[in-house]
């Protein structure tokens, strides 16, 4: 297996002559070189593997399949999902396009906090962050308790859609906020420009103009979301919305019947189909490059005015919300003290293990993310499309199904390489692939073939005219690529803990085996010191994203 | 775009170096050394383990997760499964390894040290430690009294939503399985329809439960007896919950281990076992995850009803493997 990735030199394959365009590669033209086809085609192809071990086990459950498609039950789960991915991406759209704009392009005051602050809620495990909406927001949680003397005796119930929508929402807006976040960046300032000297209304150039400009992002942006929608179990299970992660798990924990999980998965990965099919409409196919050499000035910063107050309230409550409230439930766990646990790994090699497969995973996401987003882009044909569709599968699965898959493969035919920390980043890949993929693409688009087609002509090698001219360009949407792959590393569960070397452990896996006796306390200290962690890493990444190129 | 080369210089070379020394301890020292694949979590028996290394001499390496999970994970591995043993947190898991011919039959001598109720009648495993399915209620807003006799009472108008009980819970189904082999189908099919029409709350799992009760959510909840134990001891204070134990008995549910045919290592696996058999893991067990200790010598801990009491006599846990039944049963009365 090890072939299907590029890891063969430096910056992968995709840095070799043979895998830039040639010359006369332009948008909308030609056919892509082989060595861009065959990286961009043995990435997917790994990820593929979940389809096909899901395939092996489908089949295996012979007539039972029709039985599990045709229950009312799957029915019933079909819509439910249906229902949920729908209002949570619509949510999320809104409140992390509006957080984008506000961090970007407006004189909001602390700009750079907020924009780190708010994408964070994203390292939360959705188990723990559940968790704390319960026993802050449930029928009896900290918030009745406070209402009780005015006379609340229980608060409407979170559980089932409710909770479900507004906990996904929560831990998955900043899919949306990043993405756009890093198309706002790419955006040339000169079109508002023009646009506001031809006599436009602030608010008018900003849904006429930029909005447009921004629909690649936002299409990208809610596809992840919906995905995370999809494949998200902590949430739903613990709300107690039957959606289809809860139903899979159902037929593991239940019987150990590996087949109607697949049968289910493979139902999930048709949706998946249709959810791209969608966003395939959505993002448009127009040009969102600038025809002219454009413009490196900074964009004006829209003033904000009397909107001040409003938009900051905005910003502090959604963080209270989405990473305050989890924050606090931990804390209070911390101050309740409990028995010291003894562990084989201590806390701090947690954090650095954690770390460092999440800064691995990142940098191997987007490296394999760029053959198959250059193919794409560049060279748009069936061949290309279909390679960025299947790898989003492994993102809309639940995790622990690709985890069993690659077990199935590992295990068989890779003995060598089964519980290495190679596998586990391989597994990273598969599952997380579309978060550096959506925002390549994005910015991608941002920039003109006609830039490394004027490189070529001036005798630049196709390798030169990468590193030099795309690369550069390419740099906001690389450093959010890894930032999503990263934060969403961080929690990471199933293949964790499937496939990961024996003893192995992260901070996730250390907060997932506390809370599963109910020993909280145990669970809070790995649990801030993740929240920590990626704090820090969003600040460098963030800022490095600042700093003018 | 030196510092996105250099990251990406650094971060591949220690992928290689992953990579290279990925399968640690593949030389010689295995021999004294065995895998497990736990389903039981590192807070529960971490200081079991490193009991056992110290007594014995033989390292463990351990890998956590769910049972379910750890079992289909076992199940794909296939013959290449690097594990030695399976510690389920319950008998379900067990049985799925079994019927795929996945487990060796443990020597007779170690068997016998647990009552045959507790064990696989094949021999392919055997119990460690046993839970009792309990009544949890929360003693501020109901008096034991006002407790059903049986569990049935719970679909009576008065209960209406006040009920918590957990169905993807591997040993709620469990005992939803244990009313079918004592009950037959149809008075299993009944009580979870009467349960549903009355609104029983379906929790994920079992804490969740337990925080609900102590926090006056729910009134009464289906569980398990240690969580009860364990949280109060862990928090070092009593909590808003008091274990209720049906007088007609109750289902026993056991976390127990299997020896795969697999692995090379049977006669150091089988230590492990013994280990877990042996006076010092089952006063552990006893004492510190408040479990039912299983081996017919053990000394159980006072503070429990005695289990010769709660364990109904017809029921037999080898009877309790029929987990796709159940589960079918769930999804037909919709609390699936």
């Amino acid at each position: 297996m090890s072939q299907s990735v590029p890891l063969g030199s430096e910056l992968g394959t995709v840095d070799s002559p043979a895998a830039f365009p040639p010359r006369r590669a332009v948008a909308g033209g030609s056919s892509a070189s082989w060595g861009l086809r065959i990286t961009s085609a043995a990435v997917a192809g790994l990820c593929l593997l979940p389809l096909v071990y899901l395939v092996v086990r489908s089949l295996q459950t012979g007539s039972a399949m029709i039985g599990i498609l045709t229950a009312p039950a799957t029915l019933r789960i079909f819509f439910n999902t249906l229902l949920l991915v729908i209002a949570v991406s619509a949510s999320s759209a809104l409140i992390g396009g509006l957080l984008a704009w506000l961090t970007v392009r407006t004189d909001l005051p602390w700009r750079r906090f907020w924009g780190s602050v708010t994408c964070l809620p994203l390292v939360l495990p959705s188990y723990v962050g559940a968790f704390a909406l319960i026993a802050a927001l449930g029928p009896t949680g900290a918030l009745q308790r406070w209402l009780a003397p005015l006379g609340v005796e229980r608060l409407p119930s979170l559980y089932g859609f409710p909770g479900a929508w507004l906990a996904l929402t929560l831990f998955s807006y900043p899919y949306v906020q990043l993405s756009v976040r890093a198309a706002l960046r790419g955006l040339d300032p000169s079109l508002e420009e023009a646009a506001r000297s031809l006599g436009m209304s602030g608010p008018r150039v900003l849904l006429a103009v930029v909005f447009p400009h921004l629909r690649p992002a936002f299409a990208a942006g809610t596809l992840l979301v919906a995905l995370y929608t999809l494949s998200d179990f902590g949430a739903v299970s613990l709300l107690q919305f039957n959606a289809f992660t809860r139903a899979i798990h159902v037929h593991y924990t239940s019987a150990l019947d590996r087949g109607g999980a697949a049968v289910l998965a493979l139902l999930l990965v048709a949706f998946t189909f249709g959810i791209l099919a969608v966003e395939y409409r959505l993002r448009g196919r127009a040009r969102y490059y600038r025809s002219s050499a454009g413009s490196l000035r900074r964009a004006r910063l829209a003033p904000l005015g009397a909107w001040k107050i409003p938009a900051i309230a905005f910003c502090v409550l959604l963080s209270f919300l989405a990473l305050g409230l989890p924050v606090l439930v931990t804390g209070y766990w911390l101050l309740q003290g409990g028995t010291a646990a003894t562990h084989a790994t201590p806390t701090a090699m947690l954090a650095f293990n954690s770390l460092f497969v999440s800064a691995a995973a990142s940098v191997l996401c987007v490296l394999a993310g760029l053959p198959i987003v250059i193919h794409a882009v560049r060279h748009p044909s069936p061949a290309g499309r279909w390679s960025e569709r299947s790898a989003y599968i492994g993102h809309a699965l639940p995790g622990i199904v690709v985890a069993l898959s690659l077990v199935f493969f590992g295990a068989r035919y890779a003995p060598v390489l089964y519980q290495t920390l190679f596998m586990l980043l391989l597994a990273y890949l598969v599952l997380f692939l579309p978060l550096a993929i959506g925002c390549l693409r994005a910015t991608l688009l941002q920039i003109s073939p006609r830039l490394e087609e004027a490189s070529r002509t001036l005798g630049m090698t196709s390798r030169q005219t990468f590193r030099s001219v795309t690369l550069p360009l390419l740099r906001p949407g690389l450093l959010t690529g890894a930032a999503l792959v990263f934060l969403t590393c961080m929690k990471e569960l199933p293949a964790t803990l499937l496939l990961g070397p024996t003893g192995f452990h992260t901070l996730a896996t250390r907060i997932w085996g506390a809370t599963e006796e109910a020993f909280f306390a145990r669970a809070a200290a790995p649990a801030l010191l993740l929240v920590l962690a990626s704090a820090c890493s969003m600040w460098i990444l963030l800022r490095h994203d600042e700093a003018p190129s | 775009m030196t510092m996105l080369q250099s990251i990406s210089k650094t971060m591949l070379a220690l992928l290689c170096l992953a990579a290279g020394c990925g399968p640690v301890g593949q030389s010689g020292e295995e021999a004294q050394e065995i895998t497990i694949y736990s389903g039981r979590s590192e807070d529960l028996i971490r200081p079991l383990l490193a009991q056992f290394t110290e007594e014995t001499g033989i390292r463990v390496r351990v890998r956590y997760g769910q049972s379910s999970e750890m079992a289909a994970t076992i199940l794909e591995e296939g013959r290449n499964s690097p594990a030695d043993l399976f510690f389920s947190q319950d008998a379900g898991a067990l049985g799925a390894l079994h019927h795929a011919h996945r487990l060796a039959t443990l020597p007779d001598g170690l068997l016998e040290r647990v009552d045959p109720a507790f064990r696989s009648p094949n021999g392919a495993w055997v119990g460690v430690s046993g839970r009792a399915r309990v009544v949890v209620y929360n003693p501020t807003r109901v008096s034991p009294e006002e407790l059903p006799v049986d569990l049935a009472g719970f679909c009576a108008p008065e209960w209406r939503g006040r009920v918590g009980w957990a169905p993807p819970n591997a040993s709620f189904q469990s005992f939803v399985t244990a009313m079918r082999v004592t009950r037959g189908d149809a008075a299993a099919r009944e009580w979870l329809r009467c349960m549903q029409a009355n609104g029983a709350r379906a929790f994920a799992k079992n804490t969740p439960i337990l925080a609900a009760v102590a926090s006056g959510e729910i009134d009464v909840g289906l569980s398990n007896h240690y969580y009860l134990h364990t949280l109060e001891k862990e928090q070092g204070r009593a909590i808003d919950a008091r274990n209720h134990y049906p007088e007609g008995g109750t289902l026993i549910n056991v976390a127990g281990v299997g020896l795969l045919r697999t692995s090379p290592r049977q006669p150091l696996a089988l230590e492990f076992v013994r280990f877990l058999l042996s006076e010092s893991a089952q006063h552990y067990f006893t004492h510190t995850t408040f479990e039912y200790p299983l081996a017919r010598d053990a000394v159980p801990n006072d503070a429990l009803p005695p289990l010769q009491t709660l364990h109904p006599d017809d029921l037999d846990l080898s009877r309790l493997d029929d987990l796709g039944g159940t589960l079918k049963l769930l999804q037909e009365a919709g609390v699936l």
